[in-house]
């Protein structure tokens, strides 16, 4: 089951990508980057079949860090909402030099 | 019968994840997403991690995407936008550079673990019947991994703080 | 050990040492005191003085000691370059103290002269300054033991010379002049350094020494590196003594104070040309070719500045081209392989022609003096405002008169048994090469010609009415003494002079034979017979006679007008009088394009255009266009930045999936 379980790891990666170049809403792109996260988790929870639990282990690291990253960076787009009265990300241009 | 179930929860994961990026309302995206997480939860039962898989359930579906739809909600951002999706340009390059990496990260499938890494087949398995899915990880996170272990609580910590002053309306 | 260590000559130094401090008090003083005349001319003359006293001593102790070789004392170290080694280092022989005798003597008296030429000039502080910097570069030219040191002091008198062409530097001309003469000096100065570098790839060092010892063992006789050598050195002599094509600066560096045309244009640094071939002798005598045409061209060059000094109006003018014809006479000398001829007439000209030049000096003061009282503006050196002028200069005309026979080549003077001798060797080479008897013949005319011009100058200075105007006449008077007594000197040099080296007696050629040995041994040409010898004579003789008759019979003095009245010559006279429009050739064929080439080609063209516009100024286009094709991606859209994020790492993937 490790090839097929890779390949459609690889797959949703992909997807979440596209979705990260391809849409403006801030709040959305964080979700594509959750399920890129969650196609690594795939793979590694694959791999840990023939290696061991250590990959288990670090899939338990990963989730913790995703969600102390939601947090983080959802409060940081309240904030930014706050400013600037919007999440679009063609709006937010303060870098431009 | 594995296998059927397996195809099914990944073709079901995929169209999922595939709706996720196209739909142009922020919480059709975080529903759908919702489902991508619950397939990806039977794959993990499937690969004999059934910790994780309920890890999956409660910390990913049950709170993080909980957290995200609260802000969607907070910041009125559930109605369809078509601004959202960028133009036609942009989608071509995205399409392009999604199938390219599609096929980089392809050639990777094919790859075999070196062989004096391999456990004996069905080891992990046998490992979890015998220590039961918790014990199974939890031995080697506090024993080889307490350090990264306490580290993250301390990330966490600062996670909390930080999200906490970020939001506040007045310092 | 060398018989002249610990005598004497371990103070050569001192000669160099003593003008030089000279030069530096005195350089001080035009600075802070520069009417003090009394310490200058104290310090200016007394230390060329003492370097001749010096200078006397080394020379009785080389006369007491008979050495062979040369006593080398080396200073210090001045360049180590991988083998070569060049030390400071001054050379003791029997030329270079014959040099350093000749130098230091007349040096003294035109120093001597100078305190009453140059009284009323406000510079006069700087004047000796550059005189004795002058003295010391000169005998560092004669004393260096190797090429580099000698080429310090070629180079620090072609510097002297530029500063004191031009020392009346606020007239536009005279500055001018003191230019040109460098300019056309750097150009020999190449091919001295050319040679420099050919002697150091053949035989790798530069001291005389070595380089005088080895060559014939290394090097091919006749080959083409030898004429090469010889060739280059011959180049750099010709700028610095005045030799075809490059003697266009001596005439022109006639606008320096006329002492320092005594000094530096007519006995000494226009002489260091005919020191260097006979102090290289050797390389000279091993390359026949090159010294036919060190010959060749001294000939022509004799015959050519010969045909010019006769239509001169200006004195100095005159006794410039005369100085560049008697060089070329030298030159013959040499080329013929008569090395101690050539050294006797350089010594010889060096009493004549300075005696020339300060008794014009002494003339043109007694004119300016005359002029000044009547505010005349006109030309205080033009032949035509002068005449009957032995009635108010009579000393300056009979030591002129002595200077004249002399140079003319009357015995018993000096300058008749210098000239004859290098006549006779030139004539003995032809037995082997004809071309000599061509060399032979041109310096005879040049001898008949001599005599006609310089005959024509005493004529039109001396004899007939005088021109000078009937208000300027009570004026004009003898020069003090501090001038007259120099001319006095060395009118007694000219007469005496040429027993140093009579024929048959050769008391100078036995001096300098440790020097010239080496090289004659490589010359061609037979001794000349008695019969021929005496016959020869006899011819010299008949040719000065009939140039000084011929003189004066055609010429008719009292037939002159003052200078502003004279009509404009027409024809041939015409050319001579322009000097044959040389300057005028050079100026079409040569500045010009050159001007061209630098203004348009190199300047416009090349530095603005090329450089500035495309180099610096394209290059900056570039780095501004750069910059702001890199300002397009700073949009501030992080969908760019995350787009760029990508590619990159599908880059890095790709790499990694290879």
């Amino acid at each position: 089951m490790l090839g097929p379980s890779l390949a459609v790891s690889a797959i949703l990666f992909s997807l979440g990508v596209v979705g990260v170049l391809l849409r403006r809403n801030a709040i959305v792109i964080f979700m594509c980057i959750e399920l890129m996260l969650n196609a690594v988790n795939l793979t590694f929870v694959a791999l840990s079949q023939q290696l061991g639990l250590d990959g288990q282990v670090f899939v338990f690291f990963v989730m913790t860090v995703a969600a102390a990253e939601a947090a983080v960076g959802l409060a940081i787009i309240i904030a930014l909402y706050r400013h600037r009265d919007t999440v679009n990300l063609q709006d937010l241009n303060l870098l431009r030099g | 019968m594995r296998m059927v179930v397996f195809w099914s929860v990944s073709f079901i994961a995929i169209a999922a994840a595939l709706m996720v990026i196209t739909r142009k309302s922020a919480v059709a995206s975080a529903l759908w997403l919702v489902v991508t997480l619950y397939q990806l939860a039977v794959l993990y039962v499937l690969l004999d991690a059934h910790f994780i898989a309920a890890l999956q359930v409660l910390v990913y579906a049950g709170a993080i995407m909980v957290l995200f739809l609260f802000v969607i909600m907070l910041l009125n951002l559930g109605r369809p936008d078509p601004s959202d999706i960028a133009g036609a340009g942009r989608r071509v390059i995205a399409g392009v550079a999604g199938l390219v990496l599609l096929g980089e990260l392809f050639t990777f499938r094919l790859a075999v673990p070196p062989g004096d890494l391999v456990l004996p087949a069905g080891a992990v398995s046998g490992m979890i019947e015998a220590q039961g899915a918790v014990t199974a990880v939890a031995k080697p996170l506090f024993q080889a991994y307490v350090v990264p272990f306490e580290i993250t609580s301390v990330m966490l910590l600062a996670a909390i703080v930080g999200a906490v002053v970020l939001a506040k309306r007045r310092l | 050990m060398n018989p002249l260590h610990g005598t004497a000559a371990d103070w050569v130094g001192l000669t160099i040492l003593l003008p030089f401090l000279g030069f530096l008090v005195n350089g001080a003083l035009a600075f802070v005191r520069p009417d003090d005349k009394r310490t200058v001319s104290l310090v200016g003359v007394g230390s060329v003085a003492v370097a001749f006293l010096v200078g006397v001593a080394v020379f009785f102790a080389v006369l007491g000691k008979h050495p062979e070789e040369a006593y080398v004392r080396s200073y210090w170290t001045w360049m180590t370059a991988g083998d070569l080694e060049i030390h400071a280092a001054l050379q003791v022989d029997r030329l270079s103290v014959l040099m350093l005798l000749v130098v230091t003597g007349v040096g003294s008296l035109i120093h001597l002269f100078s305190v009453g030429y140059m009284h009323d000039d406000p510079g006069y502080a700087r004047y000796f300054a550059y005189l004795n910097l002058f003295i010391a570069f000169m005998l560092v030219l004669v004393l260096g033991a190797n090429f580099p040191v000698l080429f310090v002091g070629w180079e620090g008198v072609g510097l002297c010379s530029y500063l004191l062409i031009g020392f009346w530097f606020t007239d536009r001309q005279k500055a001018a002049a003191g230019l040109k003469a460098f300019l056309v000096n750097r150009i020999g100065d190449a091919g001295f350094l050319v040679a420099m570098f050919l002697i150091y790839r053949n035989l790798g060092t530069l001291d005389f020494v070595t380089v005088l010892r080895n060559a014939p063992l290394q090097l091919a006789p006749g080959g083409p590196v030898v004429t090469a050598i010889a060739l280059f050195l011959f180049l750099g002599c010709a700028g610095k003594s005045a030799q075809i094509p490059l003697y266009t600066w001596l005439p022109d560096a006639m606008a320096g104070p006329t002492p320092v045309s005594a000094l530096i244009h007519a006995a000494t640094m226009v002489t260091a040309g005919v020191f260097l071939v006979a102090r290289a002798g050797v390389l000279f005598a091993m390359a026949p070719v090159a010294s036919a045409v060190v010959g060749g061209v001294g000939a022509l060059t004799a015959l050519f500045a010969a045909s010019i000094g006769l239509k001169q109006w200006d004195i100095k003018k005159v006794l410039a081209y005369s100085t560049v014809s008697q060089l070329g006479y030298m030159f013959v000398g040499v080329g013929a392989g008569a090395y101690a001829a050539g050294i006797f007439h350089l010594v010889t000209h060096a009493f004549f022609k300075a005696l020339l030049f300060l008794g014009s000096g002494s003339i043109i003061h007694a004119m300016h003096h005359a002029y000044h009282h009547t505010h005349n503006p006109a030309d205080a050196q033009d032949m035509r405002n002068m005449g009957g002028l032995r009635a108010y200069l009579p000393t300056t005309f009979r030591t002129m008169g002595v200077a004249t026979l002399a140079i003319a080549g009357i015995p018993p003077l000096a300058g008749f048994f210098s000239k004859d001798e290098i006549l006779a060797s030139a004539f003995g080479r032809g037995a082997d090469d004809p071309f000599w008897y061509l060399v032979w013949a041109l310096g005879a005319a040049a001898a008949l010609l001599t005599a006609f011009y310089m005959t024509r100058l005493m004529l039109y200075t001396f004899y007939g009415p005088n021109r000078t105007g009937a208000a300027e006449q009570p004026h004009l008077a003898e020069s003090p003494k501090v001038m007259t007594v120099p001319l006095v000197v060395l009118a007694v040099l000219t007469v005496l002079g040429g027993a140093i080296n009579l024929p048959h007696v050769g008391t100078l050629h036995r001096w300098l034979e440790p020097v010239t040995a080496p090289a004659v041994a490589y010359t061609l040409g037979t001794p000349v017979s008695l019969g021929v010898e005496l016959g020869l004579m006899a011819l010299a003789i008949a040719i000065a006679v009939v140039g000084i008759r011929l003189a004066m019979t055609r010429l008719h003095p009292e037939q002159l007008v003052p200078a502003e009245q004279a009509p404009a010559e027409r024809g041939f006279a015409k050319l001579l009088l322009e000097k044959y429009r040389v300057d005028e050739l050079y100026d079409a064929v040569i500045v010009r394009p050159l001007v061209f080439f630098s203004r348009v080609v190199l300047w416009k063209g090349v530095d603005a255009g090329a450089i500035d516009g495309a180099g610096v100024n394209g290059s900056a286009f570039v780095a501004r266009a750069l910059g702001w094709v890199g300002s397009r991606l700073q949009t501030g859209q992080v969908s760019a930045y995350v787009l760029c994020f990508v590619l990159g790492a599908l880059a890095v993937l790709g790499a990694l999936t290879r």
